[in-house]
């Protein structure tokens, strides 16, 4: 693998995937301190949304400390460098939330679909594009498709105006070579000017791995988190991963022990447990189930007095997707029955 | 009661569907299928199914039935008409269907009319003799009336349903479009659904084999749920739409957290001319005819028959 010189973009997920580790209760506070830090530190892109894109306070997946209009306004005018964008999901935001995220200044919107249904996005990435922002298309749990199906998505998003497409691989599943896979098909199948970006999750111990192995693949952008503060065993921890990538000799912006510094003074601080793999996290990648449902199978897992990584296996096994968080109630119930 | 004829504008999967289900009531006779396609399959098999069929659009239906009541013919006059083609068309056909007064039944997003939830507000468009009514969506249809059944016993904060439905099942129209089915639900929630504030979600699912429908309904009351009150007042009204849409069902018992109730609940389709597991395609198309059939009623002036 020789990725001497391949330039990088990073892309922050603490305030946006690490809503769902904070339960959604991010103060204001906690997301200026930490968001100037990392624009200090020469990350480039800082996600800020409720954990389920734009939109997505709900009773199913939480309702936050504060609307995503509060937490962009309180971002985007102390940053220096770094852009901030903002994730939406057609089916749970729609073009309104869009429109507002674009007046307030949100650089990058990254419209998410389930691998398989990126048809659901023509509108919103076409919305993206015509108001001049960089619009990303966003596949999730990528590994559910073949690396030629997923070709065929990232196509269709191609053609509504994305200028980028990202392999996600929400439940932490693939290992090095289903990544290599579905990023190569993307970077040959793809227009040479289309970015490719990888989205990983931390559930098999991988995410650092399966990062170099995208940007071997032809990514250029990669999301990570510091200290891997996201959903399930978290994303990608970013200061890990910046520092492997400065020593493979991959040019990005950030400084090494910048990075550090904020994982360690910032972020550990603030997380409510120690974002790790554990069991259940375990099961998730190990099962490929989305990474989101961690502490909600948690929650229904005492609720209802069913174990945990059972309600996350039969949810893997039920062929869940992002979004379904009302099943995880569901099942817990009917395990409880048996 | 005699049957009242009605028209079907819209030869697609619901159109279709729609007729199979109307070839069955004693009170509706679906004797036009309407399309634009010459060469359309649903035309087709709306002809085989003994249907008059036309390709010229409504025109061509006014047309036809303007030549023939002209010859003494009145066989083909209709007085509904279900309009299953789309928002972008329907508010032109409305218009001229209107003009030669046959009621419309809206399943389009367009929502020209009010918003028909048949357990909940049918009965006061009856009165009100409304002639053009909005079928909402397909969770509308299958989760208002249970945050209807919950304002019934006390005040709903907020309501938030999540539809998901098989990738299978989701049409170009749904997918194209898919923020009107937020917008919408929502605001039938709190419209007839009576929630200070609604939200909706709508999930894809791809796997196979496809799953039925689910919809998940959350309300926040605004004081301490009455659970047994509620509790009747839900299984009351799953039983009112399970005589319109038999897969219909509670697929757990309430579950209630503080001020929360949730309620699970899976449509299975009748499998007519859609599958099964298109629960979603079955309870709008179900839900329309329900609606037709209570305006034959009223157009007739006498009682409902059983259905079925």
């Amino acid at each position: 693998m020789n990725l001497s010189g391949k330039k990088i973009l990073l892309h922050d997920m603490c305030l946006r995937d690490g809503m769902h580790a904070k339960r959604h209760q991010i103060s204001l506070k906690e997301m200026l301190d930490l968001s100037t830090a990392l624009d200090q530190a020469g990350v480039d892109l800082i996600e800020v949304s409720h954990g389920d894109g734009l939109g997505g306070a709900s009773v199913n997946y939480g309702f936050p400390a504060h609307s995503d209009e509060e937490y962009l306004q309180t971002v985007i005018p102390a940053m220096k460098n770094a852009k901030i964008s903002a994730l939406l999901i057609p089916g749970i935001g729609t073009q309104d939330h869009l429109r507002m995220a674009h007046e307030l200044g949100v650089h990058t919107i990254r419209v998410a679909a389930q691998c398989s249904e990126a048809d659901v996005t023509e509108q919103h990435i076409g919305l993206a594009r015509e108001l001049g922002m960089d619009t990303v298309g966003f596949l999730m749990m990528a590994h559910m498709l073949s690396p030629q199906e997923l070709l065929k998505q990232a196509k269709q998003m191609e053609s509504y105006g994305a200028n980028c497409i990202y392999v996600t691989d929400s439940a932490g599943y693939m290992l090095q070579d289903d990544v290599e896979q579905r990023v190569s098909a993307l970077r040959q199948g793809l227009d040479s000017n289309t970015e490719i970006g990888f989205h990983g999750h931390h559930n098999m111990g991988l995410a650092v791995a399966n990062s170099l192995s995208a940007v071997a693949a032809g990514a250029n952008r990669i999301d990570g988190s510091i200290a891997g503060l996201g959903a399930g065993a978290g994303n990608t921890p970013l200061e890990v991963f910046n520092a492997v990538a400065e020593r493979a000799g991959i040019i990005s912006q950030a400084d090494v022990f910048a990075l550090m510094a904020i994982a360690e003074d910032i972020v550990i601080p603030m997380m409510d447990e120690i974002v790790r793999v554990d069991r259940d996290s375990l099961v998730l990648g190990y099962a490929g189930v989305y990474s989101s449902f961690l502490l909600h199978a948690k929650r229904a897992a005492k609720k209802f007095n069913v174990p945990s990584e059972q309600i996350l296996l039969e949810l893997g096994r039920r062929k869940t997707v992002g979004g379904q968080e009302d099943m995880i109630e569901d099942v817990a119930l009917e395990l409880s029955k048996r | 009661m005699q049957a009242i004829k009605a028209v079907i504008i819209g030869p697609g999967n619901i159109g279709t569907d729609l007729m199979i289900k109307a070839l069955r009531s004693k009170n509706i006779d679906p004797v036009w299928m309407v399309g634009i396609e010459a060469a359309s399959d649903g035309l087709a098999r709306a002809k085989s199914a003994g249907l008059r069929t036309t390709h010229l659009g409504v025109d061509g239906l006014l047309d036809e039935i303007k030549q023939l009541r002209q010859a003494g013919d009145h066989s083909a006059d209709v007085q509904i008409a279900f309009d299953a083609t789309s928002a972008y068309v329907h508010a032109e056909n409305n218009r001229k269907l209107q003009a030669e007064n046959i009621t419309v039944i809206d399943l389009t997003p367009a929502a020209i009319g009010p918003f028909c939830i048949p357990p909940v507000n049918l009965q006061q468009q009856l009165e009100q003799a409304e002639t053009n009514v909005n079928m909402v969506t397909c969770g509308g249809q299958a989760t208002i009336p249970i945050v209807a059944a919950i304002s019934q016993v006390q005040e709903v904060e907020y309501a938030e349903i999540i539809a998901t439905i098989a990738s299978k099942s989701a049409g170009p129209g749904t997918r194209k479009n898919i923020d009107e089915f937020t917008r919408t639900t929502s605001r039938a929630i709190e419209q007839v659904g009576g929630a200070k504030q609604g939200k909706a979600i709508i999930v894809l699912n791809p796997a196979e084999p496809p799953l039925l429908m689910r919809d998940t309904v959350h309300v926040l009351t605004k004081k301490q749920p009455d659970q047994a009150a509620i509790t009747a007042s839900v299984e009351a009204m799953v039983a009112k739409v399970k005589a319109y849409v038999p897969g219909y069902r509670l697929k757990n018992k309430l579950v209630f957290d503080d001020n929360r109730v949730s309620i699970f609940l899976e449509v299975e389709g009748l499998g007519d001319y859609l599958p099964k597991y298109a629960g979603n395609l079955d309870i709008m198309t179900s839900a329309a005819l329900h609606t037709a059939e209570m305006i034959a009623v009223r157009l007739s002036g006498q009682q409902l028959d059983p259905i079925q």
